[in-house]
C-alpha cells in the first residue's frame, strides 16, 4: 500500500447527503474480478445521461474538478453495502481523501484499507470547505496527516481527529495481514484454550 | 480458562471477550473469527491477494462458499450463465474454491441459496460465534446470538489468511419492543418502524440488541428478518439472545454439534449468552408493539417509512434543510406527489424473496394471503424467489408452490435475484415494485426502478389488489 503523509490537491464538492454505495458504484460494475478500472463507472447513474454522455449539472463532471484528489460531501457518506468496489472506484477516479460530517462504518474502514483518508469534520467546517471549493475551484487544499491539519491557503485551517493506529498504518503504508501474522503465537495460544472451552467447534 | 468478570456484561461484551486474542495499547484488538461465509462478488480480489502473497486459507473448517448474487433464477440455469461477466465471476469462485480447498455449494447443489439463508439452514451459524462475510447483511446471523457483521474484500483476504480480524469494540444499543404485535403486523414491520424511529445512521458505531416480549416471541425466521435489516439503521450487527427457540432450530442441522454430549455441552454454553442483570448499554430505545402498524417505505432510504394508513409526506414536513432537499429528490425519483394516500399507489411488479424474507415462513405467509385468489391485472410480473434450494423443496412439498403458481406467481430458482438485480431480474425504468427485500435505494432493483419495502403478507396483498394495501382490510 502507498504511504500517505501529505496531500495537496484540488477539492471537488458533492453536495448530497446519504450517498449510498449503489450511487457510488452501481451493481452492474461489481462483476469485475479486479480492483482497478472502476473510476470511469463511479457515480454512473447520476454522472451520465442515458446515451452515455456526461451530465453537465453533475459537479464532478465540471472541468475544474477533473484533477481533484479530495472529495467534499454530506453526512452518512458510503452507507449501504460492504462492497469495497466503492472505495476502489473513488480511488480510481483519483480521490485520495474524502471530507464529510460523517461516514458509514464499513465504508470508513474500507477506505483506510485502500490508502484513502476519510476525514470527519463538524458540519459548519465542511460547509465552509464545500462553499470555497464551489466558489474557487482552482485553489488547493493541503492535508497534513502527521499534524492532523487541513489548510486552505490562509483562508481556513482545521484540525481533525484520527485513530492513532490507522494513522500509523497509513503513514507507513502497512498491510494488515503482515501485522497480524506477527502475532502468530498469540493466535495459536487462543486456539488451544478455545478448543477446551468450545470443543464442539473443532470436531 | 475461567475468567472472573466482576461487572455485569452485555451479550455483545460476552461474545467479544470470548474472542479477543490480543489487545494493543491503543485499544485495537485482534479477534478470532469462527465462521466465514464467502460469495462470488466480494471474494475474487481476496483470493487473488492470497495467491500473490503465496498464502493459504488458514481454517478451512470455518469457511463455506456459495454463489448467489449472479445466478439466474430461471429453470434453465443448468445450461449455464449466459451473461459473460456473471459467468466469469461465478466460475472464478469455483476455481478459487478448488484451488484453496474451500467447501462450496455450487449453482446446481440443492443446498445452494442466498449466503445468509444457507448458513443458518445448515447449522453453520450458532450462538456465541463471530461470523463474517463480505456482505453487509451478515447481520442476519445475529438472530442466533452470534456477533455477525459484513466486511470488505481486504478483510475477506485477512480472514482467509489468518481467521482473525482487527477490530475495536462497538458501542451497544438495546432496543426493547414491549407487548405483543397486533394482527397483520410482522417482524418486518417492526424493524421498518425501528429504522423509521432511529434513522439510517442512528445505529452507526453500535451493535443493536433487540429485546422485549415482541422480539422473544418471534420465530427464528422473524428474528433473522429483524437482524438482517440492522445494517439499514447503520449498525453493523444486530443481536438477539439465544433461547429454547434457537436451540430447537439448530438441533439436528447438518453442521450443528452432533446430538448427545457435545450438543449438551454447547447448549450449556449458549445458555450463558444473555446480558447480565444490570449490564449497561450506551443507548436504550423502547417501543410498544401496539403502536406498530403494517409499514411500507415511500422514499429511497429505508428510514422513509410510513404506516400503510398514511400519505406521502411533503418536504416541508421535515425540519432539517438537507432532508428537505433529499425528500424533494426522492419524491421526484419515486414519481410520487406529496399528500397521495399510500393505498392509492398502484404497482407494476411484486418481488418476494431475498435474505430478509426468502425463508419458508415468509412463503407460507404469502400463500396464506393469496390462496384461491388471482394476482391483479395490472401486475406485469409477480416473482417468488426462494432463499435456498432447500426452502424451495420444502415449499413444493408443503403444496405452497402450487398455491402460489395458481395465483399467478412466477416460481423461481434460489438466489439474490431482484433484491439487487445483478442477474437479469430487474425493474425497468419507472416501474414500481412491492418488494420484501431490504433496500429501496435509487436504482437498486434496476435503473429508474421504484421500490416499496414491506412484509411478505403486505406484498402478497398488494399482488392481489395491484396497489399498496392494508393487509388488515383484505
Ligand atoms: S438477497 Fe439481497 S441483500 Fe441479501 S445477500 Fe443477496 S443481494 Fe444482498
Amino acid at each position: 500500500m502507498e504511504k500517505f503523509t501529505k496531500l495537496t490537491g484540488i477539492a471537488a464538492p458533492l453536495r448530497m447527503i446519504n450517498v449510498d454505495t449503489d450511487i457510488i458504484i452501481p451493481k452492474q460494475f461489481l462483476k469485475t474480478v479486479k480492483r482497478t478500472g472502476l473510476g470511469v463507472s463511479a457515480f454512473y447513474n447520476i454522472r451520465y445521461n442515458e446515451d452515455g454522455s456526461a451530465k453537465e449539472d453533475f459537479s464532478l463532471n465540471k472541468t475544474a474538478y477533473q484533477k481533484a484528489s479530495i472529495l467534499i460531501t454530506g453526512e452518512n457518506f458510503g452507507c449501504g453495502s460492504s462492497r469495497e468496489h466503492a472505495p476502489w472506484a473513488i480511488l480510481d477516479m483519483g480521490f485520495k481523501c474524502i471530507i464529510a460530517p460523517s461516514f458509514a462504518d464499513i465504508f470508513y474502514n474500507n477506505s483506510f484499507k485502500n490508502g484513502i483518508l476519510p476525514i470527519e469534520l463538524p458540519q459548519d467546517q465542511v460547509d465552509q470547505l464545500m462553499q470555497s471549493a464551489e466558489d474557487n475551484p482552482e485553489a488547493t487544499i493541503e492535508i497534513d496527516l502527521e499534524n492532523q491539519k487541513i489548510t486552505r491557503g490562509n483562508e481556513m485551517s482545521f484540525d481533525f481527529d484520527i485513530d492513532p493506529f490507522r494513522k500509523h498504518c497509513l503513514m507507513n503504508g502497512l498491510d494488515d495481514i503482515g501485522l497480524t501474522l506477527e502475532k502468530k503465537a498469540h493466535i495459536a495460544e487462543f486456539e488451544t484454550s478455545d478448543k477446551q472451552k468450545r470443543s464442539w467447534l473443532y470436531e | 480458562m475461567t475468567e472472573n468478570y466482576t461487572q455485569p456484561r452485555t451479550l455483545f461484551q460476552k461474545i467479544w471477550d470470548d474472542h479477543v486474542i490480543h489487545t494493543d495499547d491503543n485499544g485495537t484488538s485482534l479477534i478470532w473469527i469462527d465462521r466465514h461465509l464467502v460469495h462470488e462478488v466480494t471474494s475474487p480480489q481476496a483470493f487473488e491477494g492470497l495467491r500473490m502473497a503465496n498464502r493459504k486459507v488458514y481454517h478451512l473448517e470455518g469457511t463455506l462458499a456459495v454463489c448467489d448474487h449472479n445466478v439466474p433464477t430461471t429453470s434453465d440455469r443448468g445450461e449455464g450463465i449466459k451473461e459473460e461477466e456473471s459467468r466469469i465471476q461465478v466460475e472464478t469462485l469455483y476455481q478459487n474454491c478448488a484451488d484453496f480447498s474451500v467447501k462450496l455449494f455450487d449453482m446446481m447443489d440443492k443446498r445452494q441459496g442466498i449466503v445468509h439463508i444457507i448458513g443458518p439452514e445448515q447449522g453453520f451459524t450458532q450462538p456465541g460465534m463471530t461470523i463474517v462475510c463480505g456482505d453487509s447483511h451478515t447481520s442476519t446471523h445475529g438472530a442466533f446470538g452470534a456477533l455477525a457483521f459484513g466486511i470488505g474484500t481486504s478483510e475477506v483476504e485477512h480472514v482467509l489468511a489468518t481467521q482473525t480480524l482487527i477490530q475495536k469494540p462497538a458501542k451497544t444499543m438495546r432496543i426493547t419492543v414491549n407487548g405483543t404485535l397486533p394482527d397483520g403486523v410482522t417482524a418486518k414491520d417492526m424493524i421498518l418502524a425501528i429504522i423509521g424511529e432511529i434513522g439510517t445512521a442512528g445505529g452507526t458505531g453500535y451493535v443493536l440488541e433487540y429485546a422485549g416480549e415482541a422480539v422473544q416471541s418471534l420465530s427464528m425466521e422473524g428474528r433473522m428478518t429483524m437482524c438482517n435489516m440492522s445494517i439499514e439503521a447503520g449498525a453493523r450487527a444486530g443481536l438477539i439472545a439465544p433461547d429454547q427457540t434457537t436451540f430447537d432450530y439448530i438441533k439436528d442441522r447438518p453442521m450443528a454439534p452432533k446430538d448427545g454430549a457435545e450438543f449438551d455441552k454447547a447448549v450449556k454454553y449458549w445458555k450463558t449468552l444473555k446480558s447480565d442483570k444490570g449490564a449497561t448499554y450506551d443507548k436504550e430505545v423502547i417501543l410498544d408493539a401496539k403502536d406498530i402498524a403494517p409499514t411500507v417505505t415511500w422514499g429511497t432510504t429505508p428510514e422513509d417509512v410510513m404506516p400503510i394508513t398514511g400519505s406521502v409526506p411533503a418536504p416541508s414536513d421535515f425540519d432539517d434543510e438537507a432532508k428537505q432537499q433529499s425528500v424533494t429528490r426522492m419524491l421526484d425519483y419515486m414519481g410520487l406527489a406529496a399528500g397521495t394516500r399510500l393505498q392509492d399507489i398502484t404497482l407494476d411488479k411484486i418481488f418476494i424473496g431475498s435474505c430478509t424474507n426468502g425463508r419458508i415462513e415468509d412463503l407460507r405467509a404469502v400463500a396464506a394471503v393469496v390462496a384461491g385468489k388471482k394476482i391483479a391485472e395490472n401486475i406485469k410480473l409477480a416473482m417468488i424467489v426462494p432463499g435456498s434450494g432447500l426452502v424451495k423443496e420444502q415449499a413444493e412439498q408443503e403444496g405452497i408452490a402450487d398455491i402460489l403458481m395458481k395465483a399467478g406467481f412466477d416460481w423461481r430458482e434460489p438466489g439474490c435475484s431482484m433484491c439487487l438485480g445483478m442477474n437479469p431480474d430487474q425493474l425497468e425504468p419507472g416501474e414500481r415494485c412491492a418488494s420484501t427485500s431490504n433496500r429501496n435505494f435509487e436504482g437498486r432493483q434496476g435503473r429508474g426502478g421504484r421500490t416499496h419495502l414491506m412484509s411478505p403478507a403486505m406484498a402478497a396483498a398488494a399482488a392481489i389488489t395491484g396497489k399498496l394495501t392494508d393487509i388488515r382490510e383484505l
